[in-house]
């Protein structure tokens, strides 16, 4: 995370992830969307954002165990920082590729592992950084231009 | 069309968001799978999912959904079911398969010009 990046941020908030909630998935996606949509931001970005956003959350539920997802709004641009604590993805490229998943039976079950989290947020967003280690966890970044 | 003109025309319940039925519907959307549903699903829409589970409505609120129909009776949560209360969601339960009730709506004028 770059330091004098942050300078100009107007708001931010973060978000605790539970790892296998599917009761609460979905909570932090929702009150992010009330967030933007009270700062009066533009309702096509407030949508591209609450998918990327609902999307991220879904996957550290069903992936990860647990972690943090923040919101950052700047002048110019909205930034959804995921950071959670493992397991880490193996192979990102995979995983960018829609309809792969390596999500649960019971997950699946539920109507997530389409195989579409990630390739949703890569279209819902401008820019997107995703960075994992095996054993360490998974940072996600996404930006959208405001 | 309303979404009280769909109800006056299909056999199930109104169960949730009974003073939102003046919503205008113009397209529809089929799906189970709740990330493809995202991709795809139309804002001020209406869907149709066998899913019962709270994420109906995280999903149908994120997409600013005007309602979501049940098929075939399925029992559904009540979590979702006040979860749906909470967000404004019309929330209909039908006797009809999936493939009945899109197959209504379209006879209906629902989703034509898409």
């Amino acid at each position: 995370m770059t330091q004098n990046a942050n300078e100009d941020v107007i708001m931010t908030n973060t978000y605790e992830i539970e790892a296998g909630n599917f009761t609460l998935a979905g909570e932090a996606a929702s009150n992010i969307k009330k967030l933007l949509r009270q700062l009066g931001i533009e309702a096509k970005i407030v949508r591209r954002v609450a998918i990327a956003a609902y999307e991220t959350e879904i996957n550290m539920v069903i992936h990860s165990v647990g972690g943090t997802m923040k919101l950052e709004i700047t002048p110019r641009e909205i930034i959804l920082k995921a950071r959670d604590r493992g397991p880490g993805i193996e192979d990102i490229e995979l995983a960018m590729k829609e309809g792969y998943s390596t999500a649960t039976e019971l997950a699946r079950e539920l109507g997530f592992g389409a195989g579409m989290g990630l390739p949703n947020i890569k279209r819902c967003s401008d820019k997107l950084h995703l960075q994992s280690e095996l054993g360490q966890g998974t940072y996600l970044e996404a930006k959208f231009f405001l | 069309m309303k979404i009280s003109d769909i109800v006056n025309n299909l056999p199930g319940k109104v169960v949730t968001g009974e003073e939102f039925l003046d919503r205008e519907i113009k397209t529809a959307y089929c799906g189970d799978l709740l990330s493809r549903v995202m991709a795809h699903g139309p804002q001020n829409g209406l869907w149709i999912t066998v899913q019962t589970h709270t994420n109906v409505i995280a999903v149908a609120t994120l997409l600013e959904m005007a309602c979501v129909i049940i098929p075939e009776d399925i029992p559904i949560d009540e979590n979702t079911i006040e979860k749906a209360v909470e967000e404004e969601i019309v929330l209909i339960s039908s006797p009809l398969s999936a493939f009945q009730l899109a197959g209504k709506l379209y006879e209906m004028g629902i989703g034509r010009d898409q």
